[in-house]
């Protein structure tokens, strides 16, 4: 057991937890941050995705030891203040189905945007990749991106 | 609108002094003075708040928008004044079993009557209210008018006199041309949950003091438990339980997930083999080869096959087993109380749940509630209840709450899985080269008859809505020859109807191609007299598939030229009552097709909500590519091979084409969408394959 301290969505938490502990299940477990999900705990599908200062990261195989002094944002801290543009954008395409996979596809798309405000469809699909929906709901995912860039792209 | 929400859940919970995060089933009339509640779907309260209950589960398809926008309908109720419950297992709604796209279809009616019944009632009350006859009093958007003076009522002001009215039992229903919600592209009331993170799936459920479990199961199909050392396990910090579950499976439990996985992966388990120790997929192809010599049951019989004559074709086409992989891993919460067990869980059968734990650890079906929550994904895998009487088992023992949690590869390797199955295509063709007998034999083992389900007359019963006929051939048999395998199945995602749909809509392409005709002229010359083609009870009319085959085609402007290096694909298949067409546009790049444009055109009756239709085809569509392209399991010694994402892979965004969707405007009862698209993405597919290659795939896989 190891305490670690980090800052997620802005306030400074400490863990008392293994520290090869991923650091998706003391999001979810300890700090029950529940919008960051589970689902392969592989690094193959993305539905973990949070940021680690300000970077996509696949929360199911990143141990909390290396996250240690940095800051996290999750799903609950993208909209803290209102909501995201991308989550307005994604509700105003109508993305979500079973929407378990959303969360980590949001994540992911505000990292493309904070570094690429316009994104064209090869540098979303790049960006995109690593997220997988079983729903099927690329097409949408695609078209509240470009919604959401230009609206104005990442706050 | 104000769907359910984690703080609702909070809400109720914290009004409920359980402890509990969540508690969203609330039997009916349970603490509602004053409410009116006709029926088991409405409960209207004084304070003008209308609650619709869903007693379909939601595992994306959109049944907590779709079902109530069709009782709010009737209702003449303000859609944005709906809030939406979620029913658990329960005796008032019949069978709430999600599946076989049957939702909407099987609840159009009992919601609309729902709907009416109450807006009658509210009328009544009005009448009463006001002494004016009924006949001058309308229902709109919420509120009773009084036509000649204006007064209103809401359905609130109204709820206590109307719950005090006999329930009328004939009611008319509305015209389909005076809908105002049926037919809109109504926002889904689920989106902003799911969006914020606040969506409570399974996963996400949590009761206080409540434990982790993971189970280490036996990864040979049908072995056992012989021994377990689990002195490595309880050095993990955190895991407090070990212990044997049933007869095939160690539970670890511990105070976090990652101490559970990590306690799983130092336990040391034996295993009783059993007798498939050495099954492999080699085998189990060579069993349905083998079943292919026996004779089956007759599905569907035109004519005499037996009679017709001349030039003969014939090939055969086979499928793998296919995983559903939701993206949610399996999971239930249980918490065991002595003489009761309640349970939280994504599931797709509730009711089948709460008989299936009663059974397993001792209890009546009426001492064990069944919450069911969001899924993340269903595909049919939530049509299993091993996740719950897991649950319930490791509950019982430890005695406390407890959350099992099932890993990725857990999901992969511990599936029920689509039936590997065989085909056999014959015809026997005139001199145009058109089909004067055919012959399909569908060789497959039962998801039925494998789980001990009735299988009346060697007929999987899932077959009456899976494996119709499609077109006017004179002489045109189905048979079925039910096969045995020890692997465990499930019905995925349009069950059979994707193997039938793979088989014949291959088959026709290879006749059209043989007799040198466009595929989509060939297809509608079976199509063009308008016959009525009774199958079991539904009866499939050649004139629906060839407008929805005709609308697919001008869509995707079949007759016109594709730039050099493209091709098209067509397909079409009848499954679910619903009627399916499908383009599929591709190059090739290194022998690998590249998927550009799918359109889609189906006849599902009434469209109830454009949007989320949509998205089930498009959704339908990628889930049928991934099938088609790479949707492989394999057995080795006993064992499934795959484990994950990597050599198990959904298709991902850069595989995904610009998917089309067009529906046959329609006033017919709803049908069902989430299953009947899927069947023709497959052979559309392979069909634009040999369009560009030349070369016939006759198995699946495509990419193996």
């Amino acid at each position: 057991m190891a305490d670690i301290t980090f800052r997620v969505n802005g306030s400074e938490k400490n863990v008392s937890v293994a520290p090869e502990t991923p650091l998706l299940w003391v999001l979810r477990d300890t700090l029950e941050l529940t919008g960051t999900k589970f689902g392969c705990g592989a690094g193959l599908c993305g539905v973990c995705t949070v940021h680690v200062d300000g970077n996509a990261i696949r929360s199911c195989s990143t141990p909390v030891s290396q996250v240690a002094g940095k800051s996290v944002t999750t799903i609950e801290g993208l909209g803290a203040n209102g909501m995201h543009v991308l989550q307005q954008a994604w509700i105003a395409e109508e993305v979500p189905q079973c929407g378990y996979c959303q969360t980590g596809q949001i994540m992911s798309a505000a990292a493309l945007l904070a570094k690429t405000p316009n994104p064209n469809d090869d540098q979303i699909t790049q960006a995109m990749n690593g997220n997988l929906c079983r729903c099927g709901t690329y097409e949408r995912i695609r078209k509240a991106i470009h919604r959401a860039a230009g609206s104005g792209g990442a706050r | 609108m104000s769907p359910l929400s984690r703080r609702d859940f909070l809400g109720v919970g914290a009004a409920a002094g359980a402890g509990l995060v969540i508690g969203f089933y609330l039997p009916h009339g349970e603490g509602q003075k004053g409410a009116f509640s006709p029926n088991a779907y409405l409960r209207i309260t004084p304070d003008n708040k209308i609650t619709v209950v869903c007693a379909r589960s939601e595992m994306g398809q959109g049944v907590r928008t779709a079902l109530p926008m069709i009782l709010a309908e009737e209702l003449e109720a303000d859609w944005k004044q709906i809030e939406i419950e979620q029913a658990g297992a329960s005796t008032l709604y019949g069978d709430q079993t999600t599946g076989g796209s049957a939702s909407v279809r099987t609840t159009w009616d009992p919601m609309r009557k729902a709907g009416a019944a109450a807006r009658e009632m509210l009328i009544s009350a009005a009448a009463l209210t006001w002494n004016v006859p009924r006949s001058a009093c309308a229902a709109e958007a919420g509120h009773i008018k009084h036509t000649t003076s204006g007064r209103t009522l809401s359905y609130g002001d109204l709820a206590g006199k109307a719950s005090a009215l006999p329930i009328p039992t004939d009611v008319p229903l509305k015209q389909s041309k005076d809908y105002k919600i049926v037919g809109q592209r109504l926002a889904r009331v689920d989106s902003p949950d799911k969006v914020r993170g606040e969506a409570v799936y399974g996963l996400d459920f949590r009761l206080s003091g409540m434990k982790y479990a993971v189970l280490s199961r036996c990864p040979i199909i049908g072995g056992k438990v012989s021994g377990f050392d689990d002195k490595e396990s309880k050095k993990v910090s955190g895991v407090s339980y070990v212990g044997k579950i049933g007869d095939s499976a160690v539970a670890v439990v511990a105070d976090s997930v990652w101490s559970a996985m990590e306690g799983r992966r130092v336990l040391n388990v034996t295993w009783d083999e059993g007798p498939n120790k050495d099954l492999n997929t080699a085998a189990i192809m060579e069993s349905l080869k083998q079943g292919a010599a026996k004779k089956g049951a007759n599905l569907y019989a035109a004519g005499d096959v037996t009679k017709a004559a001349g030039r003969r074709i014939s090939a055969e086409y086979q499928l793998p087993f296919m995983a559903h992989a939701p993206m949610e891993p399996g999971n239930c919460t249980a918490s065991y109380q002595g003489s009761k067990c309640e349970m939280w869980i994504p599931t797709q059968v509730p009711q089948d749940c709460r008989d299936s734990v009663a059974t397993a650890i001792g209890l009546d079906p009426d001492q064990v509630k069944v919450n069911v929550t969001l899924m993340g994904g269903g595909f049919g895998r939530r049509l299993e209840h091993d996740y719950a009487v897991e649950a319930a088992l490791v509950s019982k023992a430890i005695n406390a709450p407890v959350k099992v949690i099932w890993t990725r590869e857990d999901d992969m390797r511990f599936s029920t899985y689509r039936p590997a199955s065989l085909h056999q295509l014959s015809a026997v063709l005139d001199g145009s080269g058109y089909p004067v007998a055919l012959t399909h034999r569908i060789i497959a083992p039962s998801i039925s008859g494998q789980k001990g389900l009735p299988v009346p007359n060697g007929v999987d019963p899932d077959l009456p809505d899976e494996a119709g006929p499609v077109y006017e051939i004179p002489n045109y048999s189905i048979e079925y020859v039910m096969t045995e395998t020890p692997v465990p199945l499930g019905w995925m995602r349009s069950v059979y109807a994707l193997q039938a749909g793979f088989a014949l809509e291959s088959f026709i392409d290879e006749l059209a191609v043989g007799a040198g005709k466009d595929p989509v002229q060939y297809r509608l010359h079976l199509l063009a007299k308008g016959q009525d083609l009774p199958y079991f009870t539904t009866i499939w009319h050649t004139a629906r598939m060839r407008a929805v085959l005709q609308l697919a085609a001008q869509k995707a402007g079949w007759d016109t030229p594709l730039p050099a290096g493209h091709h098209r694909g067509v397909a079409c298949f009848a499954s679910f009552s619903t009627y399916a067409a499908e383009v599929v546009e591709i190059t090739m790049d290194n022998d690998q097709p590249r998927v550009h444009r799918v359109v889609a055109a189906v006849d599902c009756g009434q469209v109830v909500n454009p949007s989320i239709l949509e998205q089930q085809i498009q959704g339908a569509v990628v889930y049928g590519l991934a099938n088609a392209l790479r949707a492989k399991i394999t057995i080795d010694k006993g064992r499934v091979v795959q484990g994950n994402f990597d050599d198990y892979a959904p298709l991902r965004m850069e595989e995904t084409p610009a998917v089309e969707v067009y529906a046959v405007p329609s006033q017919e009862a709803p049908t069902g969408i989430g299953e009947p698209p899927v069947p023709p993405v497959a052979p559309a597919l392979c069909n634009a394959i040999y369009s560009a290659t030349k070369k016939r795939i006759r198995a699946l896989p495509i990419l193996s």
